[in-house]
């Protein structure tokens, strides 16, 4: 069982005593955090969750240092430069499709009636690493049920801004993914209670580089599944495209499931390196099938073959 | 070429200075991923920094002959020390992927050389260098004689493909850097095949 409920553990426990500090800091000098567009984090309160994993998080430098957001850069150190670029405020996210109250949502009216929960998550990257991370978020399926999905919607569609003028990955010559970032899942995996919503992590609102202002996450999956700054969540009856099956089909499917016996074409998937953990001299550890959530998730795909809808 | 000055275009200066700076990006990545100053995945980018290092330094070996033959540039003296440095950074790569990457996990290093093409054509690009390596000496070519050890040395070739096609092969979608270092490698084989005639051919003296 990969999932525990860790009542003894306290939130010291999962929060570095520096971040506290950080955060009384923050809270003291919270007046001047409402600048609009302003990225600065700002705290934020949340319910302890019972889905949360009890492993050792990844430090939080690691895990606003080392971000796959190819709008800001290839490499994976460009996004923590370059992405406080990005307007965060105001933001809007219009909600249609197949669903009986289309809406086009401002952030606020979004996160205020949510019920904010911490997920401690682990997190593996289609590239072979990994990292747990105390998100705060929302399951998607609580704003999903504010819009109605209709009986004929099947997927769910979601869209990342496009700001050419902010966004210092998506101009030039050589267009490394067609902009802009989409994502997609099953309306069934969409509705699943370990899928979120995440506008913060660690005790704080959404760094830019890790998808503000509101961002996916599905833990079961690969972390490009993961779209951030969303901007767009469509509902349909048709499989949505998705930016890296789009950029190679052979080897990002739609469903991208952690799976350590489907192997990427040009690397394994059995095993990952744990961010954080042990420096230079760290040891790769097995991948889980699901990345650990075979128990909560693997009834969505019975009878699937997973090799084929990899 | 009279503009270019004597001591670029036939420098006189040792090589064993060039051993040093060569080694040094390499002792300071180390140092730096010792001290955890590499970012999150310090293995990663200590085995990433010194494959392009390696890969650096074979595209400045590879550019000696072309530097001398068109622009009277006569480096010759430093090509072996480019030439080991750049297999020593080789060789650095390969020890990280065995030993920080894959932690002497055997069955997955053997099973990535089979499986994985950029592993595969990395491998291969290795094992073409080695008998570079080890002729590298004096001794080595006088025993070949100039030919011979001429003809094995052309090695490099394939050798600075498989490096250029291994980094293409290993990053996701199409960055920008590794397509530089392919282009570059390309452009410096391609001006080898031109006609012999076509080059301009100072009097610099032959090898």
């Amino acid at each position: 069982m990969l999932l525990r409920h860790a009542p003894d553990l306290g939130e010291r426990d999962v929060t570095p005593q520096a971040l506290y500090l950080s955060r009384r800091h923050l809270l003291a000098g919270a007046g001047g955090l409402l600048l609009a567009g302003s990225a600065a984090a700002a705290p934020l309160t949340a319910a302890k969750s019972k889905l949360s994993t009890d492993e050792t998080l990844t430090p939080l430098k690691d895990v606003t240092s080392y971000n796959n957001y190819y709008e800001f850069g290839v490499d994976k150190s460009e996004p923590a430069r370059n992405a406080h670029r990005l307007t965060t405020s105001p933001w809007t996210v219009q909600v249609d499709g197949m669903v009986a109250k289309p809406t086009n949502f401002a952030l606020e009216d979004i996160i205020k009636p949510a019920k904010l929960e911490e997920r401690i998550y682990r997190m593996r990257c289609v590239e072979g690493w990994s990292m747990v991370i105390p998100w705060i978020g929302f399951p998607l399926a609580d704003l999903l049920a504010r819009v109605e999905p209709l009986g004929s919607a099947k997927y769910v569609a979601f869209e990342t801004a496009l700001r050419p003028n902010e966004m210092t990955g998506v101009g030039g010559f050589l267009k490394v993914l067609d902009w802009p970032y989409r994502e997609g899942l099953r309306l069934d995996e969409a509705m699943h209670p370990l899928t979120l919503l995440a506008v913060g992590l660690y005790g704080e609102t959404l760094p830019n580089q890790n998808g503000a202002p509101l961002r996916l996450v599905v833990p079961w999956k690969y972390g490009f599944k993961g779209i951030k700054s969303i901007v767009r969540i469509t509902l349909t009856d048709k499989q949505p495209q998705t930016s890296w099956n789009m950029q190679a089909p052979q080897e990002y499917g739609f469903y991208s499931n952690v799976n350590p016996e489907v192997d990427h074409p040009r690397w394994s998937q059995a095993t990952e390196r744990r961010i954080g953990e042990g420096g230079l001299f760290a040891k790769r550890r097995p991948t889980l099938p699901f990345n650990g959530y075979a128990d909560q998730v693997a009834g969505l795909y019975t009878g699937m073959d997973l090799r084929k809808y990899y | 070429m009279a503009a270019l000055p004597r001591w670029l275009r036939q420098p006189a200066f040792p090589s064993w200075p060039f051993y040093l700076l060569g080694l040094a990006p390499g002792v300071w990545l180390f140092v730096q991923a010792l001290t955890d100053n590499l970012g999150a995945d310090p293995a990663k980018a200590l085995e990433r920094g010194l494959g392009e290092w390696a890969l650096r330094l074979i595209i400045l070996g590879l550019a000696i002959t072309p530097l001398r033959q068109s622009l009277g540039i006569n480096w010759l003296r430093y090509r072996r020390a480019v030439g080991l440095l750049a297999f020593f950074y080789v060789l650095a790569h390969l020890i990280t992927y065995i030993l920080l990457d894959q932690g002497l996990d055997w069955a997955a290093i053997g099973a990535d050389i089979l499986k994985r093409p950029y592993i595969t054509i990395g491998m291969l690009g290795f094992v073409l260098l080695l008998p570079l390596a080890v002729t590298s000496s004096n001794a080595m070519i006088r025993r070949l004689g100039g030919v011979r050890w001429r003809r094995l040395h052309r090695l490099v070739y394939p050798a600075a493909l498989a490096g250029a096609v291994h980094f293409l092969l290993l990053v996701k979608s199409w960055p920008l850097e590794p397509i530089i270092y392919a282009a570059i490698v390309v452009t410096l084989l391609g001006w080898r095949l031109l006609p012999r005639g076509g080059r301009e051919r100072p009097a610099t003296g032959r090898l």
